[in-house]
């Protein structure tokens, strides 16, 4: 997902008998539904979690910007090309919020753009991939913004107020881009021979890293199981996977692609559909940093960052000018 | 039939055809420059200095992407009028090669730094408003209506712009420096915005098309006074290139092209 492997620091689920007092009265404030605010206490590693967990959900948010900003200069037509820009500006806005959302939880934006560019903090594994045709960018759509949603749909509903009211709008916006990358994907299967070719080689290289966003089965994990109980995991990662194939399969029958899985099948007894067994080793090397775009992802971002640094210095410098004008204007009034 | 009645005929069904390929040439103007400069700002996107102006910028680029389709569609109309094979926004946007492009030479310029492509929306926008403030008055009711809804577009465009010049003109050593640089290395390309050309004549004589000369002391007094709050000058060089609206452009303008039309042209059966 969007936020991978995300770890609580806990080595056990914590559990009633042996939390402190204020612990367990912030469970159960969780427990009744409350949303937690900013303001309220709430303890460290429920606090250093969600840190956590946003940022990566943010730092997704504006590296994911990159595999499509590939190919804006390159829309093949004047609407595409503006509904693709209008699609990257949204992603740039949900970065936005989502930064402010861990800015109310003490850590300012510097602090979490430097954790992404020293590469203590993650993104998501599924934009260390390319995008080497056009049909990539309606199939980004279409998977991996579907996969984000059936994961944040549920988070609209998570213990802390600020991520929680970030979601409801994110995932307004997500289910648009989610409907133009399936609209881009349909002019190409319905297209020449060529243009089917390329949806078809896309959904070929991009099927199994986004089965692989939702994470490794964590039905065992301490720190799945620890999310869940203060409310900011939902549902398992296997949960959200079956949910994804089951509404993702129909939808590649009707564009006529072929999902590239011998082993999928519609099991009539489970009502669900079973596929073919991930290869997690590949998903382990993405995310220690050997996928195919790891090192480009960072490197573009860092480039960005310091030659916008003098930007930033400039600004700042200009707004303690005017500071310092206003002040002096006023003590000689 | 004598030939003089002949020539009479002939004459009033070829002179509205050449007003309309004119028009259609004038609305090419009007159309590439937003257009290859929302290309410029459309390489910016996951790279810009700040977060607040990855949306800004972009902002600005959907904008000129907007208003360029709008002056496309409308060219693509009146070209068809003249009995030329219809062509619509993409097939203009896609197909055609640069010497056919009309924007100011200023737009194609590469990007630069941030100051670069600052400097580059500080001239143009401002010029652009004045343009779309004066097409609001076209006798063509298109254009006047075309003009109408940019023109309140560009205005946020101008009080951005200008926003960024003068921090970065007040700012440090440093952003100063590379503002004052950016600014200088631009101004030659500014004239092209208030050049009129004589081809273009008839369209101003009739109302449909300001005369762009008229607008540049307005523009210069706008330039200046932000200048002067941020510290800057612009130069006092008189040269300025000149071309583009006329299809001579840099060696920029066949890589953005190039980058911008590969897909069409790849692939011309496909519709996408």
């Amino acid at each position: 997902m969007y936020a991978q492997l995300v770890d609580t620091g806990q080595k056990a689920v914590q559990d009633d008998a042996t939390m402190s007092a204020e612990d367990r009265a912030f469970q159960q404030r969780i427990d009744a539904d409350v949303k937690i605010e900013p303001q309220d206490a709430m303890p460290e590693a429920y606090r250093r979690t969600l840190v956590r967990q946003i940022q990566q959900h943010a730092h997704s948010e504006i590296v994911g910007m990159l595999p499509e900003g590939n190919w804006v200069t390159r829309a093949p037509s004047l609407k595409r090309k503006a509904i693709l820009m209008a699609k990257i500006q949204d992603e740039a806005g949900h970065g936005l919020y989502l930064y402010s959302a861990v800015e109310t939880l003490g850590v300012t934006r510097d602090e979490t753009t430097e954790a992404l560019l020293a590469g203590k903090s993650k993104y998501s594994s599924i934009f260390n991939y390319p995008t080497l045709n056009w049909a990539d960018i309606g199939t980004i759509g279409w998977l991996v913004d579907g996969a984000a949603i059936m994961n944040q749909i549920p988070l609209c509903r998570c213990s802390y107020g600020p991520y929680a009211r970030a979601m409801v709008r994110i995932c307004k916006e997500e289910s648009f881009h989610q409907r133009q990358g399936f609209d881009l994907l349909m002019a190409m299967c319905r297209g020449t021979p060529e243009q089917k070719a390329m949806a078809q080689d896309a959904l070929d290289r991009w099927w199994w890293p986004s089965l692989m966003m939702f994470g490794p089965p964590d039905a065992s994990s301490v720190h799945s199981a620890q999310s869940a109980k203060w409310k900011i995991k939902l549902l398992s990662n296997d949960e959200l996977r079956q949910r994804f194939v089951d509404q993702t399969v129909p939808q590649a029958e009707y564009l006529g692609l072929v999902i590239p899985d011998p082993d999928l099948c519609w099991n009539a007894e489970r009502g669900h559909y079973d596929y073919g067994a991930i290869d997690w080793d590949e998903f382990f090397a993405v995310i220690a940093g050997n996928g195919p775009c790891n090192r480009e992802r960072l490197e573009t971002r860092r480039k960005a960052w310091d030659d916008g640094a003098w930007v930033r210095e400039a600004a700042v410098a200009h707004a303690a000018k005017v500071a310092a004008r206003d002040r002096a204007a006023k003590e000689a009034a | 039939m004598s030939a003089a009645v002949d020539a009479t005929a002939a004459r009033a069904t070829s002179a509205p055809v050449a007003v309309d390929a004119r028009l259609a040439d004038a609305l090419l103007q009007l159309a590439d420059s937003p257009l290859v400069l929302a290309q410029r700002l459309c390489e910016w996107i996951g790279k810009g200095p700040v977060l607040e102006e990855e949306l800004a910028s972009t902002n600005v680029g959907l904008d000129l992407l907007g208003q360029a389709r709008l002056w496309l569609g409308y060219a693509g109309e009146v070209e068809a009028r003249t009995g030329a094979p219809s062509r619509d926004e993409d097939a203009l946007a896609f197909h055609r090669d640069q010497q056919e492009f009309r924007n100011v030479l200023l737009v194609e310029q590469p990007n630069g730094d941030y100051a670069m492509t600052l400097a580059r929306q500080f001239w143009f926008d401002h010029a652009h408003r004045l343009l779309l403030d004066a097409l609001t008055r076209s006798r063509d009711e298109r254009i006047a209506a075309i003009a109408a809804k940019s023109v309140k577009e560009v205005a946020y465009h101008v009080q951005r712009v200008d926003d960024w010049i003068v921090r970065l003109g007040d700012g440090t050593d440093e952003s100063h420096a590379r503002m004052q640089r950016a600014l200088d290395a631009l101004w030659p390309y500014t004239g092209e915005l208030f050049v009129d050309l004589p081809a273009d004549a008839g369209l101003v004589a009739d109302g449909v098309l300001p005369a762009r000369a008229a607008l540049r002391a307005r523009w210069l007094a706008e330039v200046d006074a932000v200048l002067a709050t941020a510290t800057l000058t612009h130069p006092d060089t008189a040269f300025m290139h000149a071309g583009g609206r006329e299809g001579r452009h840099t060696e920029h303008l066949g890589h953005l092209l190039a980058e911008m039309q590969f897909l069409p042209r790849a692939y011309p059966d496909a519709r996408w």
